[in-house]
């Protein structure tokens, strides 16, 4: 009863958001006010709706109501009620009624928030914005129904939405419980944060195709969601960010990325969204590139169709899969629909669309930004052609294959080597126009400086070529940034008579989004240190050892103490944990607890790593195996994973810079008003 | 002729004493460690789980497999060998990378040429009404330089 309900509020919310889109669209055409505003109600409706049926499913999950099918493949009676609350987002069915309940949580927040300053776009976002829902609870209502409930029949036990004649409803003793690589801290922020920054990326797209319909193509829509754009990054990276965390702490490999295509699904809008965020700067700053950016945005709204469908669905493992699955063609199909509609209004509207100047440098920090989006893009097609390539070899060849991490290291490495040249370059160069002998007269000192620090690294640390000229890059950006930082704040000092940290602050507070990028640029240079440390440094070993025998790594020794283990009846899990002694070089550091969790209920067991983290490097203990009666001998697996906590740090650094770049500015409130003061305009809209 | 026929004896005695004592010594050598093992099971993804490397999936059948290599390694056979007898078992997806490493690579690569080719051209087209109404300009025209940049300039060009 309690599904059935739910179900069909989602029915119901279906609906609402087709009326929404179509009086949008009627009442825009026809320009009847009243039209428009019974839209947007409609859409407002939409939020509460859903959360009424998100409501009905949480309840479904916390009651351990298993006749549910989706209740039964997530929970378990001995989950804790936290858990089987986040299980809401554990599977496919549920994910997608998750990902439309933040939809139209974004959609309600812009339209309530300046509907009468962006009258002239909202019915198109509208109209985007209720496509896009409808489509997802359109899944959700006739192919993965959250609410479908089991049925017994003569032909045996199935889900139906609606009950089958001559069934009875089964109800099984307990569910089969969340898959306990799912039960991690990291797991249950890292969705959310993922489909935050996919859903939020919908909304610059629905200003975007607002803009071509409306024909109002000049940089309004950039402005109004530049914020919007920020924040769903942040929100995009920070999921990235967790679930490298998580993959870390939890699938015992010793790594955090593995170039897994739900892993690259994810980062593939990340690389549009990044080379939109930098090519938008140059048609607000120089009118360049208005075809481009919308092509980018048009670009990032497909990846996250495509990457929310491939992170649930795994359909893209084989030509098979892809052909029995109910919603992979219908996926694709929407995915090929919005693009084609998408770009067939960038055709129509493309004449307006012309660039406002002329590009006038090679070495402008246009022409560099423009560089820098074709090494995104150029990664994006090494990432897409791996994800796609096993597909196409088996529907043209026959043959299955993998493209793992090999292929893409290869591939991407002088890439992301050429970002980060560029990202050293661009700050020092000018907009409109550079040339070489200003831009050498900028960056000599700072490249002098990365010498000296890359002769140091020579010295002390490694020979290794492609760490030195990694770690080299990493020091030209960084000094290049706080050169850039150091110039601005001691003209200030001088200037204004401010003390230096007054001056940092000041200077700060005044282009927020110029300096919370620089503070994004060292951030990615932190990470970037804890992906060389990791991908060119990192070792390990593996070896059955008896009590108080030893394993050696590095300068690390870890020898093995004890082993026990023991149930948690009301939790359904056994623990396996091991007790070894580390040291390093002799010095006795202290303990660590490698274990091993088997969960009864999904009957899937999980190695959580015991880890000893400093910035220098990581000890990362795995307990394998071990002889279960006796406990004298276990097999451990030891990596020492040099400098890649400086990733994790990095990442906090990362959050710093993008809520300074994103930080409400008073130029955001002056984007409805006339220009009095053209003058006054240009020079706070710049940075 | 009797002592060519000793000769040939004794040599195939040689021979025969020989094989008895290097073959089992080779076949049966130390035991190939988990390092051994690793080694090549990371080159090698699970047949069965999606996207796992061999050394680190925690299925059964991983396990026995990693075994299998253990035996292979232990019988003298070569890094090589091995994972050509993975592929002809269990097909080429075993590998982490497709075997036509050619056209793996090649398509993406002339994407990314055909990329940057289209961006040179661009280039070459917007520099052209620049280079032929302005010249070489070595100075940054003040016009169309950032405001925020030339303030800072004008700021550390009149500092003390």
């Amino acid at each position: 009863m309690v599904a059935n309900f739910g179900y069909g509020v989602l029915v119901i919310t279906f609906f609402v958001t087709l009326y929404s889109a179509f009086a949008a669209i009627y009442g825009e055409r026809k320009q009847i006010p009243a039209m428009v505003e019974s839209a947007r109600r409609a859409m407002l409706l939409t939020w509460p709706l859903l959360t009424l049926a998100a409501g009905v499913l949480i309840y479904l999950l916390i009651n351990n109501h298993y006749e549910v099918q989706f209740v039964y493949e997530v929970t378990s009676r001995s989950m804790p009620t936290y858990l089987k609350v986040t299980s809401w987002w554990g599977g496919q069915a549920g994910s997608l009624l998750f990902w439309s309940w933040l939809m139209s949580a974004f959609a309600s927040l812009v339209t309530l928030r300046k509907w009468d300053r962006d009258r002239e776009f909202l019915p198109w976002v509208i109209v985007v914005a209720c496509v896009t829902m409808a489509f997802f609870i359109g899944m959700t209502v006739f192919f993965e129904n959250p609410f479908a409930q089991l049925f017994q029949t003569t032909a045996g036990v199935a889900a139906h939405t609606f009950q089958p004649v001559n069934s009875i409803l089964f109800t099984p003793e307990d569910g089969r419980g969340l898959n306990p690589l799912l039960r991690h801290p990291g797991m249950i922020i890292h969705p959310p944060m993922l489909y935050l920054g996919f859903v939020s990326f919908v909304i610059p797209y629905a200003f975007a195709i607002a803009a071509l319909i409306t024909g109002r193509t000049d940089d309004r829509w950039i402005r109004v969601t530049r914020r919007w754009t920020l924040w769903a990054w942040l929100f995009l990276s920070c999921g990235l960010v967790l679930g490298s965390r998580w993959a870390y702490d939890v699938l015992g490999w010793g790594g955090f990325w593995g170039w897994d295509p739900v892993e690259i699904a994810a980062f593939m809008p990340w690389l549009t969204g990044t080379a939109f965020l930098h090519s938008v700067m140059i048609q607000e700053k120089r009118g360049l590139l208005k075809h481009w950016n919308m092509l980018l945005i048009i670009l990032t709204y497909a990846l996250v169709i495509f990457g929310t469908f491939l992170t649930r669905s795994g359909v893209l493992s084989s030509v098979h899969a892809f052909a029995q699955s109910a919603i992979g063609p219908l996926f694709f199909g929407f995915i090929g629909l919005t693009l084609f509609t998408s770009v067939a209004l960038l055709l129509y509207r493309w004449s307006s669309l012309k660039s406002e100047t002329e590009m006038t440098s090679l070495l402008s920090r246009e022409a560099l930004f423009l560089l820098n989006n074709l090494l995104f893009m150029s990664i994006l097609v090494v990432c897409f052609w791996g994800v796609i390539f096993p597909l196409t070899s088996e529907l043209f060849t026959g043959q299955k294959v993998t493209v793992g991490p090999p292929f893409y290291e290869h591939a991407t490495a002088p890439l992301f080597a050429a970002l980060m040249l560029v990202m050293g370059i661009a700050p020092l160069s000018a907009w409109g126009h550079s040339t070489v002998k200003t831009l050498s007269r900028a960056i000599w000192k700072p490249t002098v400086a990365a010498v000296i620090v890359t002769a140091v690294i020579f010295a002390t640390y490694t020979q290794n070529v492609g760490a030195l000229i990694g770690f080299f890059l990493v020091a030209l950006v960084i000094l290049v940034t706080i050169y850039e930082y150091w110039r601005g704040a001691y003209a200030r000092q001088k200037g204004q008579g401010e003390n230096i940290f007054t001056a940092i602050w000041t200077l700060t507070g005044r282009n927020r989004r110029r300096y919370g990028g620089y503070i994004i640029h060292i951030s990615m240079m932190l990470m970037a240190i804890g992906i060389l440390g990791i991908e060119i440094f990192q070792v390990e070993t593996q070896g059955r050892i008896g009590v108080g025998e030893s394993l050696n790594l590095s300068n690390y020794t870890i020898t093995y103490r004890e082993l026990a283990s023991w149930d948690d009846a009301p939790k359904g899990v056994n623990y396996t944990r091991a007790v070894v002694d580390v040291s390093r070089n002799g010095v006795y550091l202290g303990e660590l607890h490698p274990r091993k969790d088997y969960f009864y209920d999904s009957q899937q067991a999980m190695t959580i790593p015991g880890e000893r983290a400093t910035l220098r490097d990581d000890l990362y203990v795995l307990l394998i195996d071990w002889e279960p009666a006796s406990t004298t001998g276990a097999t451990f697996k030891i990596f020492v994973n040099p400098l890649v906590n400086w990733l994790w740090l990095g990442s906090l650094l990362f959050l710093a810079g993008v809520i300074i770049a994103a930080w409400p500015e008073k130029e955001m409130e002056r984007v409805a008003v006339p220009v009095k003061n053209p003058i006054q305009q240009q020079t706070s809209a710049a940075d | 002729m009797g002592s060519s026929r000793i000769t040939f004896y004794a040599l195939l005695l040689t021979l025969i004493l020989a094989g008895l004592w290097t073959g089992p010594a080779f076949a049966q050598g130390p035991t190939p460690t988990d390092n051994d093992v690793n080694r090549i099971a990371k080159q090698l993804y699970c047949p069965v789980c999606e996207s796992t490397p061999l050394d680190v999936c925690p299925t059964e059948a991983c396990r026995q497999w990693r075994e299998l290599i253990r035996t292979m390694l232990a019988d003298g056979k070569s890094e090589a060998e091995i994972k050509q007898y993975f592929v002809e078992h269990y097909g080429a997806r075993v590998l982490a990378e497709p075997p036509n490493r050619l056209v793996t690579y090649l398509v993406p690569a002339v994407a990314i040429l055909l990329g940057a080719f289209i961006l040179f051209r661009g280039f070459q087209l917007w520099l052209k009404p620049s280079t032929t109404e302005a010249g070489t300009v070595e100075q940054e025209p003040k016009a169309l330089q950032d405001p925020y940049v030339a303030r800072l300039e004008e700021e550390l060009k009149n500092r003390k």
